[in-house]
C-alpha cells in the first residue's frame, strides 16, 4: 500500500462514519457533526493529493483545503445558529419529531 | 506506512466513531475534537503545518466551541431516555457502508496512488500568503464576502423574535 | 563586576544532563496521575506527590554533584541538550535544557524546599476534603517550576513561568468558595498577567533580532557573544540598545511574578490561598522566578556595560528592587495578619534581591534568593503552625504566648526571623543581606540604594519584633487554647530551621564558595576575605542597625500583651502614618480609580457601541432586507401569480404522487442523495471495467 492509498482509506472510512452519524442520529446538533467529519475527510483527500500529486509547488490542494476550511466555519456557524432558532421555535432538536417540510 | 501514521490514523477514526456513536451530547463533542486534533496531526505529517495549525484554531478552537455551545443552549447536554438514533437507522448504516464500500474500491484500484516518487515539499508560510494574494485573490475575495454573509446571517438566525411572534 | 569567564567547551553532555528533563517530568506526570484519583484516596495521592518529588530531589543532588565534583577539577560545567520542538520552513522553534551551577544550585533549592512543604502539608491540609486536588495542583506546580529552572530556551521557560501562573492561580483559589480568595486569585493572574505582556515582547523581540530561541548553543545561543553584539548594534529607542530595551521587557515580566512595586498588589492578597501554598509559592520559589530568570539572561542585561560597570537595564533593576525593599517594609509595619506581614516582608526581600542582581551580580542575588527561600519557607510554616494551633486565627493581635504552648515552632520561628532580620554572624540571612549592603556600597553611580536598603535591613528587624512580640509573648488573647502541631508538621521546621544557619557558612567573604561555584573561580579559605576595605565597619555598622531595630521593637511591643481592641503602640505615637501605612499607602485604592476605573468605562463605552452602533447596523441591514422582501412579495401577488395558478394547478396534480418520497425529514433527503452517489459510482466505476 502506498501512502497516498493510505490516507484515501483513512479519509473514506472518516467520511463513511460522518454519513453514518448524520444518518442515524436524531439530535440535530450530532447530524451538524457527521456532516462536520465528512467535510473533514474532503479536507485530508485535498492535502493528501496535493502532497503525492505531480505539481505541489502550485498549492492548488492546499489552497482548495484551505478555502474549505473557511467555508466550513461558515457553515457551521449558519447550521448552529439555525439549529438554536429551530430549538426556539420547536423545543426540540429531535429531527425525527420534525417534518414540517413536508410538501 | 509508518507506526506514526497508523497511531495518528487509529487515533482520529475512534474520535470519529466516538463522537457519532455515545449517548451524551456532549461526550460527542469532546470526542468531536479528538477527531479534529487527530486530522490536524495527519496534515503535519502531509508537511502541511499551515493548513494543519489552521486545523487546530479553527476546527477545535471555533467550531468543537460552537458545537458545545449549541449543545448547552438546546439543552441536548442531557442524555435522552429513550433511544438516540433515528427510526430508520439501519438504512442509514447501510447506505454508509455502501458509500465506504464504493470509496474503498475506488481507491484501491484506482491508478493515480500508484507509489510514486515524491520529494518533500518545501512551502513556507509566506508562499501561502503569496499565492493568496496572487493566483488566489479572487477566491479569497469571495470567501471574505461569504464570511461576512454567514455572520450576519447567523446573527439575523438566532436573534431573539421580537415580541408578537409567537 | 567580575571579568567574564570562559568556559571550557564539552565533548557532549553527560548521562546526567540528558536526564535532567526527568525532574519536572515526574511530578508532572504525577500531578496527571492524582488528578485521576477518586477523592477519598488521600493516602495514594500524598504518596503519589512527595514520592515524585523525592525522586526529583535525588536526581538534581545527583546533577549537583555532578557540577561540583567538575568545578572541584578546575571545570566550568555547561551542557545543554537541545531538540527542535516545530519547523516551519526554514524557521525552527527549538527547546532545550541546561545544566549550569545556576540551574543546579535552584534545582536542589526548589525540590527540597517543595519535599519539605509537601510532608508539611500532609498535616496542614489534614481536615481538607479536597486533599488529592491540592497534592495535584502542588505537584504540578512543582513540575512547572522545575521547568522553569532548567530551561534551556526562552520559550520552555516561558511555559513553564506561564505553567506556574497557572498553579498559583490554582492554588490562591483553592478554597473557591471564599469569595476573597477567588477575588485574590484573580488579581494575582491578572497582575502578572501584565508584566508577562512585557516579556512575551520581550521574547518576540530577542528571537527576531538573534533568531533562536535557545539562551546556550555552542556560540550560536542569544546569551552568546556573537549575538549580544549584534543586539548592541541594534538601536531602540530613547538612547537604549536592543539588547537594553530587550532586557527591561524581560525585567518587566520579572517584577510581575516577583512582587515589585508597581506591580506587587497581588502577593499580600495571595495569601488568601493554604499556608502551604504561601511557603511554596510565594516566599519560597515562584516569587523567586523572577530574580532567576534575571540572573539567567544575566548577560544580556550586562550587555555592553560602560565604564562603572553597569547598564541601563540593571539601573532600573536596582532602583525598583531598592524602592520595593523599602516600600514594603514599611507597609509591612502596619498589618495585623501574620501572613500579610510575611507577604509584604517578601516582597521587601525580593526587592533586596533585584537590587543585589542590579549591583553585586549573579552570585549575591541568587545567594540572598537561596538563604530567604529556606527562612521565609520556615517562617511561613511556623506562621501556618502557629494559625493552626490558635484555631485558624490569622490576627496577630488575637494570638499571643504561644512560647509555651508551642515550644518547637517558637524555637524555629525565632531561628527563622533572625535570619530575616539579619542578626550577626550565626544566621545566613546576615550574610547574604551584608553581600547585597557591600555591593550597594560599592555601587559608583549613587549612594541612594545603600542608604535605602540599610533603612530597610532596620524595618525589618523592627516589623520581625512586634509580629514576635504578639504572637509569641505575653499572654494568650484568642479563643480555646493554643496546642502545638503534630510532628509532619514541626520535623520540616527543624529541618528548615537548621539551613536557615548553616547555610551562612558558604557564603562567608572568609569562605565565599556559593560565589566561585556559581562563577566558576576556585576558592579557598582564608581569613583575609575580612580585610577588604571598609568591609568590617560595615558588618558592625549592619549589626547596629539590626540591634537597634530589634530593640526599638521590644521596646514598644515586647511582652506586654495588649488587648486586641486597643490601638497600636505606634499608632498611638504617629496616627497619621500609621494609618496611611495600615491601609497599604493606598497603592490598591489607586488602582482603583485610575486602571480598573478607565477599563469599568472602556467596558461600558464598548457596551453602547456593540448596542448602538452595531446593532444599528445589523438592524439596518435586516431593514433593508425586510423592504426588498415586501417589494417582491408585491410584485408576486399581483404581477407573476395570475398566469402562475393555472399551470401550477396542472403540476401540483402530478407534484401529489411524488410528494410521496417528500416526507419532510431531512435524514430521508440525505439517504436518498447517498443512494444515488452509490448508484452513480456504481455505474460509473462498471462503465470503467469494460
Amino acid at each position: 500500500m502506498t501512502p497516498l492509498t493510505g490516507y484515501l482509506l483513512v479519509a473514506a472510512l472518516l467520511f463513511a462514519i460522518g454519513l453514518a452519524g448524520a444518518l442515524t442520529r436524531r439530535n440535530a446538533i450530532l447530524v451538524l457533526i457527521g456532516i462536520e467529519l465528512m467535510l473533514n475527510a474532503a479536507n485530508l483527500n485535498l492535502i493528501a493529493f496535493w502532497r503525492y500529486g505531480p505539481n505541489p509547488e502550485a498549492l492548488t490542494g492546499m489552497m482548495f483545503a484551505i478555502f474549505s476550511i473557511a467555508v466550513a466555519a461558515a457553515e457551521a456557524a449558519v447550521g448552529l445558529g439555525l439549529v438554536i432558532q429551530i430549538h426556539r421555535h420547536a423545543h426540540t432538536t429531535d429531527l425525527d419529531a420534525m417534518n414540517r417540510m413536508k410538501g | 506506512m509508518s507506526l506514526v501514521f497508523y497511531v495518528i490514523a487509529g487515533l482520529s477514526v475512534a474520535g470519529a466513531l466516538a463522537a457519532v456513536l455515545l449517548k451524551n451530547t456532549v461526550h460527542c463533542a469532546l470526542a468531536l475534537t479528538v477527531a479534529f486534533a487527530g486530522l490536524a496531526l495527519l496534515f503535519l505529517e502531509l508537511d502541511a503545518q499551515f493548513a494543519g495549525f489552521a486545523q487546530i484554531l479553527i476546527y477545535i478552537g471555533a467550531v468543537a466551541i460552537l458545537v458545545v455551545f449549541a449543545i448547552l443552549l438546546t439543552r441536548g447536554s442531557e442524555t435522552p431516555k429513550d433511544t438516540v438514533y433515528s427510526r430508520h437507522w439501519i438504512v442509514g448504516l447501510v447506505t454508509a457502508a455502501g458509500i465506504f464500500a464504493v470509496l474503498g474500491w475506488a481507491v484501491l484500484h484506482s491508478t493515480v496512488a500508484l507509489p510514486r516518487e515524491t520529494t518533500k515539499p518545501e512551502v513556507t508560510v509566506m508562499d501561502i500568503g503569496n499565492a493568496l494574494m496572487g493566483r488566489y485573490v479572487l477566491p479569497l475575495e469571495i470567501v471574505a464576502l461569504l464570511l461576512t454573509a454567514a455572520l450576519i446571517g447567523a446573527v439575523i438566525v438566532a436573534m431573539h423574535d421580537k415580541e408578537g411572534a409567537q | 563586576m567580575q571579568e567574564a569567564i570562559s568556559f571550557t567547551p564539552q565533548l557532549g553532555p553527560s548521562a546526567i544532563a540528558q536526564l535532567l528533563w526527568l525532574i519536572p517530568a515526574v511530578p508532572i506526570v504525577a500531578s496527571g496521575a492524582i488528578a485521576l484519583l477518586k477523592q477519598p484516596k488521600r493516602r495514594a495521592a500524598a504518596t503519589l506527590a512527595i514520592g515524585s518529588l523525592a525522586f526529583s530531589l535525588l536526581l538534581a543532588l545527583i546533577a549537583f554533584a555532578h557540577v561540583v565534583t567538575g568545578w572541584a577539577h578546575g571545570e566550568a560545567i555547561r551542557e545543554t541538550v537541545d531538540f527542535t520542538w516545530i519547523q516551519f520552513g526554514s524557521t525552527n522553534v527549538d527547546l532545550g535544557y541546561v545544566l549550569d551551577p545556576l540551574s543546579a544550585v535552584m534545582l536542589v533549592m526548589v525540590s527540597f524546599v517543595g519535599l519539605l512543604i509537601f510532608i508539611y502539608s500532609i498535616g496542614y491540609m489534614a481536615h481538607d476534603e479536597n486533599y488529592t486536588r491540592f497534592f495535584c495542583f502542588l505537584s504540578l506546580f512543582a513540575g512547572a517550576m522545575l521547568g522553569v529552572v532548567i530551561a534551556n530556551s526562552i520559550l520552555l521557560l516561558f511555559i513553564g513561568w506561564e505553567l506556574v501562573g497557572l498553579t498559583s492561580y490554582l492554588l490562591i483559589g483553592f478554597w473557591y468558595l471564599k469569595p476573597s480568595a477567588a477575588a485574590a486569585a484573580k488579581k494575582a493572574f491578572l497582575t502578572t498577567r501584565v508584566g508577562d505582556v512585557f516579556f512575551l515582547l520581550g521574547i518576540v523581540w530577542l528571537f527576531g533580532q538573534t533568531g533562536t530561541l535557545l539562551f546556550y548553543n555552542g556560540g550560536a545561543g542569544s546569551l552568546e557573544s556573537v549575538a549580544l553584539t549584534g543586539l548592541l548594534h541594534q538601536h531602540a529607542a530613547l538612547g537604549l540598545t536592543a539588547a537594553g530595551a530587550i532586557g527591561l521587557l524581560i525585567f518587566a515580566g520579572a517584577a510581575g511574578k516577583s512582587g515589585q512595586f508597581p506591580l506587587h498588589v497581588w502577593l499580600p492578597d495571595a495569601m488568601e490561598g493554604p499556608t502551604p501554598v504561601s511557603a511554596l509559592i510565594h516566599a519560597a520559589t515562584m516569587v523567586a522566578a523572577g530574580v532567576y530568570l534575571i540572573a539567567r539572561v544575566y548577560p544580556l542585561m550586562q550587555a555592553g556595560a560602560l565604564t562603572g560597570g553597569t547598564t541601563t537595564a540593571l539601573i532600573v533593576v536596582t532602583w525598583v528592587g531598592a524602592f520595593t525593599a523599602v516600600f514594603a517594609a514599611l507597609i509591612a509595619v502596619a498589618q495585623n495578619d501574620i501572613k500579610r506581614i510575611l507577604a509584604y516582608s517578601t516582597v521587601s526581600q525580593l526587592g533586596y534581591m533585584m537590587a543585589g542582581l542590579g549591583m553585586g551580580g549573579v552570585a549575591v542575588g541568587m545567594f540572598h534568593l537561596i538563604t530567604h527561600a529556606f527562612f521565609k519557607a520556615l517562617l511561613f510554616m511556623g506562621a501556618g503552625s502557629a494559625i493552626h494551633g490558635c484555631h485558624e486565627e490569622q490576627d496577630v493581635r488575637r494570638m499571643g504566648g504561644l512560647k509555651s504552648a508551642m515550644p518547637a515552632t517558637f524555637m524555629t520561628y525565632a531561628i527563622g526571623m533572625l535570619a530575616l532580620c539579619g542578626f550577626p554572624l550565626f544566621f545566613s540571612g546576615f550574610w547574604s543581606k551584608d553581600g547585597i549592603l557591600e555591593a550597594a556600597q560599592h555601587f559608583s553611580l549613587s549612594k541612594g540604594p545603600f542608604y535605602m536598603l540599610v533603612f530597610g535591613a532596620l524595618l525589618t528587624a523592627f516589623y520581625m519584633t512586634r509580629q514576635v512580640s504578639y504572637v509569641f509573648f505575653g499572654s494568650y488573647r484568642g479563643h480555646g487554647h493554643a496546642h502545638e502541631s503534630p510532628k509532619s508538621m514541626t520535623v520540616p521546621l527543624g529541618i528548615l530551621a537548621f539551613f536557615a544557619i548553616a547555610l551562612g557558612a558558604i557564603g562567608t567573604p572568609a569562605w565565599p564558595w556559593f560565589r566561585g561555584f556559581l562563577e566558576s573561580r576556585a576558592v579557598s579559605f582564608e581569613l583575609g576575605g575580612f580585610n577588604e576595605p571598609g568591609l568590617l565597619a560595615l558588618m558592625g555598622a549592619s549589626t547596629v542597625v539590626v540591634l537597634l531595630g530589634l530593640g526599638l521593637g521590644w521596646w514598644l511591643y515586647g511582652d506586654k500583651s495588649p488587648a486586641p481592641e486597643d490601638a497600636d503602640a505606634l499608632e498611638q505615637a504617629l496616627p497619621l502614618p500609621w494609618a496611611w501605612l495600615h491601609e497599604r499607602l493606598y497603592v490598591d485604592e489607586f488602582y482603583g480609580v485610575t486602571v480598573i476605573a478607565f477599563y469599568e468605562w472602556w467596558a461600558r463605552v464598548a457596551d453602547w457601541l456593540d448596542r448602538r452602533v452595531w446593532g444599528g447596523v445589523v438592524a439596518g441591514v435586516a431593514w433593508a432586507f425586510g423592504l426588498w422582501a415586501q417589494l417582491s412579495r408585491f410584485l408576486d401577488t399581483n404581477v407573476v401569480d395570475g398566469s402562475f395558478d393555472k399551470g401550477c394547478e396542472e403540476l401540483s396534480t402530478g407534484g401529489g404522487l411524488l410528494s410521496r418520497i417528500q416526507s419532510g425529514r431531512v435524514q430521508t433527503y440525505l439517504r436518498l442523495l447517498a443512494l444515488a452517489v452509490i448508484a452513480l459510482a456504481a455505474i460509473l466505476i462498471w462503465s470503467s471495467r469494460a
